[in-house]
C-alpha cells in the first residue's frame, strides 16, 4: 500500500492524507460522534468500530461515485442511503459470523452505522462530484482519520478507567479505576479535552503563522526605507 | 414497577437511559441546534413527531418482515420509512410555518441521519416490545431527546454572556458540559435499578 501511494501523484497523496489530520472528521469537523463516544470504552472496540466503518465507507461512497451519472438529483439522498444501508447490513453478518463476543460488545452500534454523518455527508460532498479512484483514496484516508480519533478516544478511556491498554494491566494493581471515565460522562469530558487540545495546537499555529508574516512585512518596510 | 409495565418503559427511555446523555444517540443535533432555546424547542418536537410516527411504522413493517422471513430487510426498510415520514413533516412545515422552516434549515432533512430515530426502532425491535410498549418507548426517548436539547440550549444561552478563554470555543466546551449533564443524570440511575 505505501508504494502505491507513493507512485501516484502528490496531489492523490494530499487527498488521501487530508481526512488523516487537516481534515479529520471527529475532531475538526465534528461528524459521526455518536458512534466515537457510545463504543470508545475500550481500544478494541474502538478498533473494531474504524475497520467496520472504513468498509462500509469505501464500499458506499465507491459505489456512490461509479453511479454518480445515474442517480436523479432530487432523490440522491434516499438513494446513497438506501446504498450504505446495504454495506452496513453485510458488515452486520459479516461480524457476527466473526466474533459473537466483539458483536454483542458493539451492540446496535454497527447497524447504527447507516446513520454516521460521516459516510453520508462524504458521499454527498465527495464521492457525487468526482471520480472513483480519488474517491476511494480520499474515503481511506477519512476512514483512517475516523479510527484515528476512536482509538484517541479509546485509549484515554481504557487507560484512566480500567488501568489497561488493549487488556494488557499498565498500572499496577493498587491502581484504583477511574470508572467513571468508562461510564457515558467519561465519553463526553473525554473528547472536549481533546478538541480543546486541537484548539490550542490550531490557534498556536494560526498565531505563529501571524507573526511570521509580520516579520517579513517588517523586514520589507525596513528593505524600502 | 414491572420492567415491561408503560410507565417504566417511558421513564427508562426519558429519564435513565436517556437517549442523548446516556446512550450517546443524536449527538449531531444536540451539539448542532442547542444554540437558541425556541429553535431547539421546534427541534425537539419536530423530532418526536418523526419518533412517534416512524417507530410506530416500523413497528408494523417488522411484523410483515417477520411474517415473510425477510429479517436481512429491516435495517433498509426502517431507514426508508424514516426518510419518508422526514419528509412528511417537512412538507407540513413548510405549508403550515414558513418561519420555522427556514429557521430550521438544513438540519430538518438531517434528521432522517439522527441516530435517536433509528436507535428507537432498532431498540423496540430487539426487546421485543408491543404496539403500546413501542408507543411509550417512542415518546419517553423523543421527551427525552427535547428535555437534554433544551438544557443544553439553557446552558449555552448563558455562556453567551460569559467571558471565555479562546482555546474552548466550538464544541470542546459544549462536550464537556454534557460530561457534567450526563454526570447528573447517571442520578437518575436509582429510579428504576438496573441498565438495559
Amino acid at each position: 500500500m505505501p508504494e502505491a501511494t507513493r507512485s501516484e501523484t502528490p496531489m492523490n497523496l494530499e487527498i488521501f492524507t487530508a481526512g488523516l489530520w487537516r481534515e479529520n472528521p471527529v475532531f475538526v469537523m465534528m461528524l459521526g460522534l455518536c458512534p466515537t463516544l457510545a463504543v470508545t470504552n475500550s481500544v478494541i472496540n474502538s478498533l473494531a468500530m474504524g475497520a467496520a466503518s472504513i468498509f462500509v465507507l469505501v464500499c458506499s461512497n465507491a459505489l456512490v461515485s461509479a453511479l454518480r451519472h445515474f442517480i436523479p438529483r432530487q432523490i440522491r439522498i434516499t438513494t446513497y442511503i438506501i446504498i450504505i444501508a446495504t454495506f452496513v447490513t453485510m458488515v452486520d453478518y459479516i461480524i457476527q459470523s466473526i466474533s459473537l463476543d466483539l458483536y454483542n460488545a458493539l451492540g446496535a452500534f454497527i447497524q447504527l452505522i447507516v446513520v454516521n454523518c460521516l459516510i453520508l455527508g462524504r458521499a454527498d460532498a465527495y464521492a457525487a462530484k468526482n471520480p472513483i479512484t480519488r474517491t476511494v483514496l480520499s474515503a481511506l484516508g477519512m476512514g483512517l482519520g475516523f479510527t484515528f480519533a476512536l482509538v484517541c478516544l479509546g485509549g484515554v478511556r481504557e487507560l484512566l478507567g480500567a488501568g489497561s491498554l488493549l487488556g494488557f494491566q499498565i498500572f499496577s494493581s493498587n491502581y484504583q479505576p477511574w470508572v467513571v471515565m468508562l461510564l457515558p460522562p467519561g465519553g463526553f469530558i473525554v473528547l472536549g479535552c481533546w478538541l480543546l487540545l486541537f484548539n490550542w495546537l490550531k490557534q498556536r499555529k494560526t498565531s505563529r503563522l501571524i507573526a511570521a508574516e509580520e516579520a517579513i512585512d517588517h523586514s520589507r518596510q525596513i528593505e524600502t526605507t | 414497577m414491572q420492567p415491561d409495565s408503560l410507565i417504566f418503559i417511558f421513564l427508562n427511555a426519558f429519564l435513565i437511559n436517556n437517549f442523548v446523555l446516556a446512550l450517546f444517540l443524536g449527538l449531531c443535533p444536540f451539539v448542532g441546534v442547542s444554540a437558541k432555546r425556541d429553535t431547539a424547542f421546534n427541534m425537539s418536537l419536530a423530532t418526536i413527531f418523526v419518533m412517534f410516527v416512524s417507530s410506530t411504522s416500523a413497528y408494523g413493517i417488522n411484523l410483515i418482515l417477520q411474517y415473510y422471513d425477510l429479517e436481512f430487510l429491516r435495517l433498509i426498510s426502517f431507514i426508508a420509512i424514516i426518510a419518508s415520514a422526514v419528509q412528511l413533516v417537512e412538507m407540513a412545515m413548510k405549508k403550515f410555518t414558513p418561519a420555522l422552516f427556514r429557521a430550521l434549515g438544513i438540519y430538518l432533512p438531517l434528521i432522517t441521519t439522527n441516530c435517536a430515530i433509528l436507535g428507537v426502532a432498532l431498540f423496540q425491535t430487539f426487546r421485543e416490545y408491543d404496539f403500546f410498549q413501542c408507543v411509550a418507548f417512542s415518546l419517553g426517548a423523543g421527551v427525552g431527546f427535547g428535555l437534554a436539547i433544551m438544557l443544553m440550549a439553557g446552558l449555552r444561552e448563558k455562556l453567551e454572556l460569559v467571558n471565555l478563554p479562546n482555546v474552548t470555543q466550538a464544541a470542546a466546551l459544549s462536550m464537556i458540559l454534557a460530561g457534567i449533564l450526563s454526570m447528573t443524570f447517571m442520578g437518575f440511575a436509582g429510579l428504576g435499578g438496573g441498565s438495559v
